[in-house]
């Protein structure tokens, strides 16, 4: 860090704030990123997390075996509000995960070189939200031991999958999604794993590493295929990351219930994806970097850019409420005009207002540099966007499944312990895997690091 | 393998940056040497150019998977829908393709990504637990901070004390042969 600060608003701000801070070489990052993994010892600040987070996660193995056992009805689900928390939570983890494919793919197409340290992070946080995602639509069929029915399988019954319904759409745009996030992960994983192999001191390790790099030798011949197949992959998951959630929002906009029967829809739902998960990725990187003194390589600019994009990515947003209200008075169809009042005055109005402080009123700060600039101020913003998105998907899902139609088909939803605990065991299960993650691999790519040292060495000043 | 196991691999050079790296493999090439690999710590622009691959196969199988993936897709969905189990709905079409649309894409992206992934490693012939390079003690430096070239003894050129002096003409720090055993 430099010792005298030029004021905020003077044009070398940009200078001073490199993607990776000067004086770097490609040993000094290989050597920070791999001792995190190889030689550091178990702090007692990751065991007291990692022993918090586990805890956690045996909340959620009593929930979910509750849950088994007695049925669906431990949870605040009832007719009309068949799904509750199950699809709020579902909707918003994979929300969170979008954003580590973005950085991974779009940021990587659009030659955004900041991405290079904290894409490896943001990949693994696409994994593990798809996971706890994946988790609830899974429990919530009552049944999950039957989950497999919607897979296209010949069955003696002779049935198959109903193609025409979006919520088998989901189940392929999501275990699709879910498998080319790990593939897209493991083979950027490859030559730094090759690397921690190269480095490891103890027996177990070199075999560990060994046989997950798979032989990698930084061979000409296996980086000329490998960036071949990264981009390819990055090309491929572009799409896939847009189309994910345009058939998450599918399940909702191909219903006709109102609120939910519209087409702004899949590009609002995109958004809101990728704002979420933004935001998270802040909440993780912010005390990764502090943690592991990793300030070097996850910079200001990248706090900063984050900023901006949760910035953007917010206003599509707020322009998706507007246009949600605009199209229900515009429309003039009495049902979407009433449910558009319901959610100003109805009985979860509350939920209404606290999603507009927290996704739209809040987030404009981030226009301030000094509040991008400042770390606790991004960390809480982070926090309050997270729990803004979740709102909204609670408001999408309740509002209207208990304003139907008929007022006789009306109803109340109030979620139960199981509905806390299950939510609360997936964040546990998210972080736990998180803590052995920074712990078990490299949270930064390594290669890509020594790239951009290269870089950076030969266009000095340019960027 | 048929190949005469020869106990001799090849030579490697070892360069402290990728530029002198670049030069060395034009050089190797120029001077007529054909089996040659590098190694280094992170892809380098040019040096396939250099060492003369051609290009690879990935896109091509990527493609193909791709294809393939697509057109399986929306088979598997017409034939649930509209062959082996047709559920007429209102008199509406069986085969309502606009509503195999997502499915369809979302396995073209699977196949793709699969065949693409599984490609990269059969190209590169992995998993390969062993390579002869590995028995040099200095290796480890190729995920490191060094850039190797290696130039490989089943070469029809190759000839031990040329391709030594040629690195090290062109600026290799050190200059080791690599034996195919333990």
């Amino acid at each position: 860090m430099s010792v005298t600060q030029p004021p905020l608003n003077s044009p070398q701000i940009r200078r001073l704030d490199p993607v990776l801070e000067p004086g770097h070489t490609y040993a000094s990052v290989t050597d920070k990123i791999a001792a995190v993994v190889l030689t550091r010892p178990l702090g007692i600040g990751w065991l007291a997390g990692f022993t918090l987070c586990f805890s956690i996660v045996m909340v959620l193995f009593i929930a979910v075996t509750w849950l088994f056992a007695k049925g669906v009805g431990i949870w605040g689900i009832n007719i009309p509000i068949g799904w509750g928390f199950a699809i709020v939570n579902f909707v918003w983890w994979i929300g969170i995960g979008h954003a580590g494919t973005l950085i991974s793919a779009i940021l990587f197409l659009l030659n955004q070189k900041w991405r290079t340290s904290i894409n490896r992070f943001a990949e693994a946080m696409t994994l593990f939200a798809v996971a706890c995602a994946g988790l609830f639509p899974l429990i919530h069929t009552g049944r999950p031991w039957m989950a497999y029915y919607m897979f296209p399988y010949p069955s003696t019954m002779g049935i198959w999958p109903q193609f025409r319904s979006p919520l088998i759409w989901d189940v392929f745009a999501v275990s699709t999604y879910g498998t080319v996030s790990l593939i897209f992960w493991f083979v950027g994983l490859l030559p730094d794993l090759a690397t921690l192999r190269d480095r490891a001191k103890h027996r177990y390790q070199q075999v560990i590493y060994g046989i997950l790099s798979m032989g990698w030798r930084n061979s000409a011949r296996h980086w000329h295929n490998y960036q071949s197949v990264y981009l390819l992959l990055a090309g491929l998951a572009t799409p896939l990351v847009l189309s994910v959630h345009t058939v998450v929002s599918f399940d909702f906009a191909v219903a006709i219930v109102p609120g939910w029967h519209t087409t702004i829809f899949p590009p609002y739902f995109v958004a809101g994806a990728i704002y979420s998960g933004f935001a998270m990725v802040l909440t993780i990187a912010i005390p990764l970097r502090k943690a592991y003194g990793l300030e070097d390589f996850i910079t200001m600019r990248h706090l900063d850019n984050m900023a901006k994009v949760m910035l953007a990515t917010g206003l599509i947003v707020a322009y998706g409420y507007f246009v949600e209200f605009f199209m229900a008075f515009y429309s003039g169809n009495k049902f979407d005009v009433f449910l558009a009042e319901q959610r100003l005055h109805g009985p979860y109005s509350h939920f209404y207002y606290a999603l507009l402080i927290c996704n739209i009123f809040t987030p404009q700060l981030l226009w301030f540099k000094k509040v991008r600039r400042s770390v606790p101020a991004l960390f809480v913003m982070s926090l309050i966007i997270n729990t803004g998105m979740w709102l909204e998907r609670f408001v999408i899902v309740v509002i209207s499944l208990t304003r139907d139609f008929v007022p006789g088909a009306w109803g109340r939803y109030s979620a139960t312990f199981w509905d806390y605990a299950t939510l609360l065991g997936t964040i546990g299960l998210f972080t736990m895997l998180l803590f052995l993650f920074v712990r078990g691999l490299p949270a930064i790519a390594i290669s890509e690091m020594r790239e951009l040292v290269a870089h950076e060495a030969h266009s000095k000043g340019d960027d | 393998m048929t190949e005469h196991r020869s106990p001799l691999h090849g030579v490697l050079g070892e360069f402290e940056t990728p530029e002198q790296l670049v030069a060395a493999a034009k050089k190797a090439r120029e001077a007529g040497y054909k089996r040659m690999d590098a190694y280094t710590p992170f892809p380098i622009e040019g040096l396939s150019e250099a060492i003369g691959f051609r290009r690879s196969f990935v896109p091509l199988i990527t493609l193909l998977g791709g294809i393939a993936g697509g057109l399986g897709g929306f088979g598997l969905q017409y034939w649930c829908a509209a062959i082996t189990y047709p559920i007429n709905i209102g008199g509406r079409s069986l085969n309502s393709w606009p509503a195999f649309i997502p499915v369809t894409f979302e396995l073209t992206v699977l196949g793709a990504s699969i065949c693409g992934v599984v490609g990269m490693f059969a190209l590169n012939k992995l998993p390969q637990p062993y390579h002869p390079v590995f028995n040099v003690e200095r290796f480890a430096h190729a995920s490191t901070d060094r850039f190797y070239l290696c130039i490989e003894a089943h070469d029809p050129k190759f000839n031990l004390a040329e391709v030594s002096r040629l690195l090290q003409e062109a600026h290799a720090r050190h200059v080791t042969e690599v034996k195919d055993e333990e």
